[in-house]
């Protein structure tokens, strides 16, 4: 056990290698931050000062060097744009996208599952066709048009939430800036959290009508049935509790993918988190932090696969063997 | 199933675990809670005292010190929390600021008689030396040292008389006043470093003498504003100004279509009518003077050496139809680089679409055929810039020039602009001066390292007549001679079809409609937010 850990551990590093490699590698290339600094009247020479200032001249693998060194001591380089260390730019922004993620993984959970649940008990009812139905029209609608929609029903014509920004927040343990312990907060959160959990929703309503429709089929709930246990025990305590395990390992590479999808949610509801922030400082040539953002999300993205993959090694030790070979 | 089993204890241990941590961290902030609700209390009693607004734009300063970048956000800050020595009117005259009044004493010596009794926000009181070392620090500015290359120094005559002595006769002047925002020397002095990309003491700390006082500043989210009550005359009744920023457009306007937002600026084309036909919202539109040209680059194509084909592609282009169509009628069609009201303005210049005319002179030129050729825009950096691209690669297929156009985000069209990389480029340009110079020093002048004119003239031309027409037009003083010089130069420029103009873009301003919009907004689009009234 203790070897197939360290293996899984080492093998993200690597990756988290690669991101960065392939982060810095777009950075040399993107454009020249400096152009956003100043105004269209400095001189080229000038200009070239700056980028010297700035150590933009150097050799790519001067400043791939001198990345890695900081890097290492958990500085990612310094926000062009913001003035700050990017590490502290994420650290501040990422509060905010956390939280979005994390409303919407309960929007997710809450419905998914009993939805999913009722659809493979009952696959010829009206209800259970009604969700399948909507489900696909969920999946086919891209993000920033259901925010765009939300918007323009609830906020704009009905107004009834409000149509950008989080609100209220408040501080805790000194540098988590949460909406979620306010009235005005939360009222904010109702819509990017909608937006953002459509996509997921349907997808985890099919996965888990389809898994639970499977274990339904199975020899032990068979002879559960033919015991004569109630029917709602046979349901969640015999087959939803087998349901779960592929669920959660699903769940845990989406909870990556809706971090990344944050981007377009947050831009159209103006939520201050790390999505805007990627794209704006892509407009703005911001090539430190985009690395810096670019690394952080890569490193969400690893540390949830590689627990997921050693939680999964633990439940279930075939994973393991397989590995090995 | 045992396996199972223990690995759903596994799950379970975890999930205790995170309880745990979320009941403690609640715990923690319970105290925070009814803190926040005392101050929110607090806020909103206050809220129902002043008159507070809310202003939504695509950016906010990048910096609270006012010369770390020539931009036009910046200038708009620097009239909320700075004022300036003169400014613009609407109707582009001067109006006295901090300078009561000014006099020419000789030709390189304007002398102005300041204001007295005006308090810095920090208190000090504003004299003849804070104007010296604004110019001072303003020459050391990397984006405003250019801008002030032609002055010498200021001099402070007495505590409220300061002469602005410059190099040569320059007749610009009075002009490059409305630049020039006392600072507060003895805040500043010691710690006035200006840094573009780190910390300093001037990028967040502002001591001005402006209608507002910076009381809350969170970069590329928001600056909070609040009354000065110290300010030197009468001002509008705005006590607090919440300027955020919303890049995103559509977003922009849905804020103030919900009434989140009370202002936004800019105004997307596509959304004024919806504005406008909106009950409680008015739409404020102005002719803005920023000119979308494309250059015609002669090193790399011989053929556009060609004057005749030159002129056959401005007579192919409609730009009045591009107005119309791709801009919604939010631009001013253009045949020359300053607009009305500018010095150089000739009205005779007209636009010129004909493509009989246009057909006939690539005949002439002996290109009945046509040839290919390359273009780049960028497609996020003027109002639909990518669109009005796709426009003139028709028009000219129409003409038998086969024209292979690339376009992308500015971040990386500046580098691609700068290294000449198409034939053709797209270039918009406003006045730092608001004056004609200005538009032919950078687009226009023969491109010279040494002299650093012609920077964005990537259409390599050159015209001795017109450099040596602008370089004189500089030291004149006579405004009147000045004026006649610019215009000749418009009208080379015309008849060479030194360039392709297409339009000016129109500037608009989005509010509800119980404050003074129309009057506090201008040309240059810097809204005197000082003066807004709120009814």
């Amino acid at each position: 056990m203790f070897a197939f850990i360290v293996k899984r551990v080492a093998q993200a590093l690597l990756v988290m290698m690669i991101i960065g490699f392939i982060g810095f590698a777009i950075k040399h290339n993107f454009g020249d931050p400096v152009r956003d600094l100043v105004g269209q009247r400095v001189t080229p020479e000038e200009r070239a000062e700056i980028r010297e200032r700035l150590g933009l001249n150097d050799p790519f693998f001067v400043q791939y060097g001198r990345f890695l060194k900081n890097a290492v001591q958990g500085d990612l380089g310094r926000s062009f744009f913001f003035k700050k260390p990017a590490m502290d730019i994420i650290m501040q922004k990422a509060p905010a996208t956390l939280e979005l993620v994390f409303a919407s993984a309960c929007i997710i959970v809450f419905l998914s599952v009993p939805l999913g649940i009722f659809c493979a008990i009952r696959p010829r009812h009206w209800f259970s066709r009604f969700t399948m139905g909507g489900s696909i029209v969920g999946v086919s609608m891209p993000v920033f048009l259901t925010a765009i929609l939300l918007i323009y029903v609830f906020s704009v014509e009905l107004g009834w939430l409000p149509s950008y920004g989080r609100g209220e927040t408040v501080t805790l343990f000194g540098w988590w800036k949460s909406g979620l312990l306010t009235a005005d907060g939360l009222e904010h959160l109702i819509m990017p959290s909608i937006a953002l959990s459509s996509i997921m929703l349907p997808l985890f309503i099919r996965l888990i009508r389809s898994e639970m429709m499977e274990v339904l089929e199975s020899e032990y709930v068979k002879y559960a049935w033919a015991k004569g246990i109630k029917p709602s025990r046979v349901w969640i305590v015999h087959a939803f509790k087998n349901t779960l395990l592929p669920v959660i390992t699903v769940g845990g590479v989406q909870l990556g993918i809706m971090v990344a999808f944050t981007i377009l949610t947050e831009t159209v509801f103006n939520w201050q988190g790390m999505g805007a922030m990627f794209i704006e400082s892509v407009e703005r040539a911001d090539t430190s932090l985009m690395v810096a953002y670019l690394v952080f999300v890569g490193f969400i993205f690893v540390l949830v696969n590689t627990l997921v993959d050693i939680i999964y090694g633990l439940i279930n030790p075939m994973v393991r063997v397989t590995g090995r070979k | 199933m045992k396996r199972f089993h223990s690995g759903i204890r596994y799950l379970v241990l975890l999930a205790l675990v995170f309880a745990a941590l979320v009941v403690s961290g609640c715990a923690d902030s319970k105290k925070e809670e009814t803190k926040s609700e005392a101050e929110k209390a607090e806020t909103q009693q206050q809220a129902e005292t002043t008159t507070s607004l809310t202003v939504a734009m695509d950016a906010i300063p990048v910096s609270l010190d006012p010369h770390v970048q020539l931009s036009g956000g910046m200038l708009q800050y620097s009239h909320l929390v700075f004022d300036p020595l003169v400014r613009w009117t609407q109707d582009m005259e001067i109006e006295p600021r901090l300078a009561e009044s000014w006099e020419q004493i000789d030709p390189t010596t304007l002398r102005f008689k300041l204001r007295k009794g005006v308090k810095f926000h920090s208190g000090n009181e504003f004299t003849a030396e804070d104007v010296v070392y604004t110019l001072e620090r303003l020459k050391k500015s990397d984006d405003f040292k250019g801008l002030f290359e032609p002055f010498e120094k200021a001099v402070a005559v007495d505590s409220h008389t300061v002469d602005l002595i410059t190099k040569k006769p320059y007749g610009l002047t009075l002009a490059m006043s409305t630049y020039i925002f006392p600072l507060d020397k003895k805040f500043y002095e010691g710690k006035d470093e200006i840094v573009k990309s780190g910390p300093s003491f001037a990028n967040e700390n502002e001591s001005g003498t402006g209608p507002y006082v910076v009381t809350k500043y969170v970069p590329g989210e928001q600056l909070v504003l609040n009354e000065y009550d110290g300010y030197w005359t009468e001002r509008g009744n705005v006590e607090e100004l919440v300027v955020k920023a919303i890049p995103n457009a559509p977003a922009r306007v849905a804020a103030l279509l919900s009434k989140d937002v009370d202002f936004i600026m800019p105004v997307p084309p596509t959304d004024m009518k919806r504005i406008e036909e909106t009950e409680g919202l008015k739409l404020t539109t102005l002719p803005g003077s920023r000119i979308i040209t494309l250059q015609l680059n002669q090193e790399r194509r011989p053929e556009f050496q060609n004057q005749k084909v030159r002129q056959a592609i401005v007579y192919a282009i409609d730009n009045v139809g591009i107005v119309k169509k791709i801009m919604k009628g939010f631009g001013t069609p253009a045949a020359q680089q300053g607009p009305k009201g500018y010095a150089g303005y000739l009205e005779e210049l007209q636009p010129r679409y004909d493509l009989e005319k246009a057909k006939q002179l690539m005949k002439d030129a002996g290109y009945e055929n046509g040839f290919e050729c390359t273009m780049i825009a960028p497609n996020n950096r003027y109002v639909n810039d990518a669109k009005i691209a796709e426009a003139v690669v028709s028009m000219l297929s129409k003409i038998g020039i086969k024209v292979n156009l690339k376009t992308m985000p500015k971040a990386q069209y500046w580098d691609q602009f700068d290294a000449r990389s198409a034939d053709i480029q797209m270039i918009g340009w406003h006045s730092d001066t608001e004056d004609s110079a200005n538009f032919s020093e950078f687009l226009v002048m023969c491109p010279s390292k040494e002299t650093g004119y012609g920077q964005y003239n990537s259409g390599e031309y050159c015209n001795p007549k017109v450099d040596e027409l602008v370089i004189a037009s500089q030291s004149e003083t006579d405004m009147a001679k000045r004026a006649e010089m610019l215009q000749e130069v418009e009208r080379l420029l015309f008849e060479d079809a030194a360039f392709v103009p297409l339009h000016w873009q129109n500037l608009a301003w989005a509010s509800k409609d119980n404050m003074n919009t129309e009057v506090i907004v201008n040309t240059m689009n810097f809204p005197y937010f000082g003066d807004l009234v709120v009814e």
